[in-house]
């Protein structure tokens, strides 16, 4: 391979992984504080459809500043959509598991409605919006590939992640409720269902942004199919990770690659790209059983308690 | 009445792939299992039920559907009820799993965009008399014949999980494992047997889909429906009667679209695509406080 194809396929690692890293401290932050969030796909779309509104609408007017407020409103967005199955969670019982999943679909739906409604571009041929203002577009930082500034953002965010969870004592909180929620209720020391609020608004507000920044810094325009299910994706790599946020930093580079790869071999062998869901599979699987294995040998319990099933309390 | 006819038939022809997913489910949660793959179960039944069908006949499409169904389910039992894997995880798993193999052999068999394989579909067939009904006779008894299976499996399943002592045992070992192994049932076996019932039946559902409504295969076409049944389970409170019901209200909430259309309201039908969805949460939100689940349900983890 030469020296300028390499440096392109590492690009696409790289790019590919960004909006895997995102979404996989999502999955992991929120797992740790014992909520399954399975709904990073539909906060991802959602942080996605909402940037890309204010980027068409003000993308040419605000110059560079332009940029952050398109990702911090994406965050919003995310956030807000968790919200939802934060308040299910919390005031009625829901499991939570299948609210966010429900979300997931109705965030799809909206976009389909989106694209073909309101934000569909001035022709109205196809199912899109336009592109949006190239100031509005973030910077390439490795010449010769579409890497973007967004890669280091999921860096830096892997990392605060990684300090926040370990070292403060919000993530002190997040850790004891995901640990067992009954303990730290009955320890008196935390507000159980504030901490699970908090929670599934840093993770939409994750997921939000790896949507802002994949179509800010990839695709500048928003579709249907703007997500290949990252946010599904997240979930084997938050799980590889050891739901450790500076491990995410790891795994979704090699998700990336994976999927890279995969994408490459179905352009140039015809192999189904769907094989990598496969092996994300597998790659659960495989965790979930040595987990056990290893749980079995130690007698302690290390997975994050369920939540209370429905009905329960 | 030219308009409620119609949306009458939709109602019945919607829910009869939820109601068998939704059935199956029941089952499994009554043994103190949720299970989350359930979508997996539907995706493989569809696929599977479609090459069967392809070759054999319909019947032999829909055995092969429910085979493919339990296949898949196998997996997530072995998981969950010998290593005791977390039940949600693992049910994530099987999902991505089973949309990842369906799609990857379709793709591979048939080619990402080429030719798709497409069979004749299940025609209705209407029972004499009783189809005459006034308003509810063509809607209930001029469907498909796969959906009078399920006349006779829903009080099948009543009175099998409330009059017979393996019944009695399986919901035992729903509320407290525990108590049934000290009585002397073998509760991971009761919960195997549920679970590759339920997937048996969330194969035939989506058997239902391609054999008895589309006529052919398309990536990720179960869209949802397994978690949609598990709504169906909570809102037909883990009773299959209950649950029948349920079933139907979440196929009038689908069917709603051909109302609306023949009333001329230009509603976009992203909407109605969306209502399944949103019709979950509000039943979900409505209803988890005010009824009790199966104690155990989903709790036995790593012992």
């Amino acid at each position: 391979m030469s020296e300028l194809a390499a440096f392109a396929l590492l690009g696409d690692v790289l790019v590919r992984a960004t909006p895997l890293i995102l979404a996989g401290l999502a999955v992991a932050v929120a797992f740790q504080g014992g909520v399954l969030n399975i709904g990073a796909e539909g906060q991802l779309l959602i942080g996605a459809c909402t940037s890309t509104a204010v980027s068409l609408k003000l993308g040419s007017s605000l110059g560079p500043v332009a940029i952050v407020v398109a990702l911090i409103i994406g965050m919003l967005a995310g956030a807000l959509w968790a919200a939802i199955a934060a308040e299910l969670t919390n005031r009625f019982h829901v499991l939570e598991v299948i609210s966010t999943i429900m979300l997931n679909f109705v965030a799809l739906y909206l976009i389909s409605f989106l694209v073909r409604g309101p934000l569909q571009e001035p022709t109205k041929i196809y199912p899109q919006t336009s592109t949006i203002a190239p100031s509005a577009q973030l910077p390439v930082i490795l010449e010769g590939t579409r890497l973007h500034i967004g890669f280091i953002l999921a860096i830096a965010a892997g990392l605060l992640a990684w300090w926040g969870v370990r070292n403060t004592a919000a993530g002190f909180r997040l850790r004891l409720t995901g640990a067992n929620p009954r303990a730290a209720r009955i320890a008196g020391m935390i507000n159980v269902e504030r901490t699970t609020r908090n929670v599934f608004l840093i993770s939409g507000a994750l997921a939000g942004l790896a949507g802002a920044i994949e179509v800010h810094g990839v695709t500048f325009a928003l579709y249907e199919n703007i997500s290949p299910g990252y946010g599904y994706t997240a979930i084997a790599v938050a799980l590889l990770a050891g739901l450790n946020p500076a491990w995410v930093i790891a795994s979704g580079i090699l998700f990336g690659a994976l999927e890279a790869g995969a994408s490459a071999l179905q352009r140039d062998a015809g192999v189904p790209s769907t094989l990598v869901w496969v092996v994300e599979a597998a790659v659960i699987l495989i965790v979930l059983g040595t987990e056990s294995y290893r749980s079995r040998r130690s007698r302690r319990f290390v997975a994050p308690e369920l939540a209370p099933a429905q009905g329960a309390s | 009445m030219e308009t409620i006819a119609p949306f009458l038939e939709g109602t019945v022809r919607t829910a009869t792939p939820l109601a068998f997913a939704a059935l199956g489910e029941t089952i499994v949660e009554r043994s103190g299992v949720i299970n989350i793959g359930l979508e997996g179960s539907l995706i493989c039944g569809a696929l599977g039920g479609l090459v069967a069908a392809g070759y054999g006949s319909t019947w032999v499409g829909f055995t092969i559907a429910g085979i493919s169904g339990a296949a898949i389910a196998l997996v997530f039992a072995i998981f969950v009820t010998t290593l005791r894997s977390n039940q949600i995880i693992t049910g994530t798993a099987i999902t991505l799993l089973a949309l990842g193999l369906t799609g990857t052999l379709y793709r591979q068999v048939y080619g990402s965009a080429g030719a798709a394989l497409q069979i004749s579909t299940m025609q209705p067939m209407s029972i004499p008399i009783l189809s005459s009904i006034p308003l509810i006779g063509q809607a209930l008894f001029a469907q498909p014949p796969i959906t009078y299976v399920l006349y006779f499996l829903i009080p099948l399943a009543w009175w099998w999980l409330y009059r017979t002592h393996s019944g009695l045992a399986l919901r035992a070992v729903g509320e407290n494992p525990e108590a049934a192994i000290a009585a002397g049932v073998s509760a991971s076996r009761f919960q195997l047997g549920a679970i590759l019932f339920g997937g048996f039946m969330g194969g035939v559902a989506g058997g239902v889909l391609v054999i008895a409504q589309v006529g052919t295969f398309a990536e990720g076409m179960s869209a949802g429906r397994g978690f949609i049944a598990i709504a169906i389970v909570v809102l037909g409170r883990w009773h299959p009667i209950g649950v029948a019901i349920a079933a139907l209200i979440f196929g009038a909430a689908s069917a709603l679209q051909y109302l609306f259309q023949s009333m001329g309201w230009g509603l976009p039908y992203q909407l109605f695509l969306a209502l399944p969805y949103l019709l979950t949460l509000l039943v979900l939100a409505g209803v988890t406080g005010r009824v009790r689940a199966p104690a155990s349900l989903g709790k036995w983890e790593i012992d």
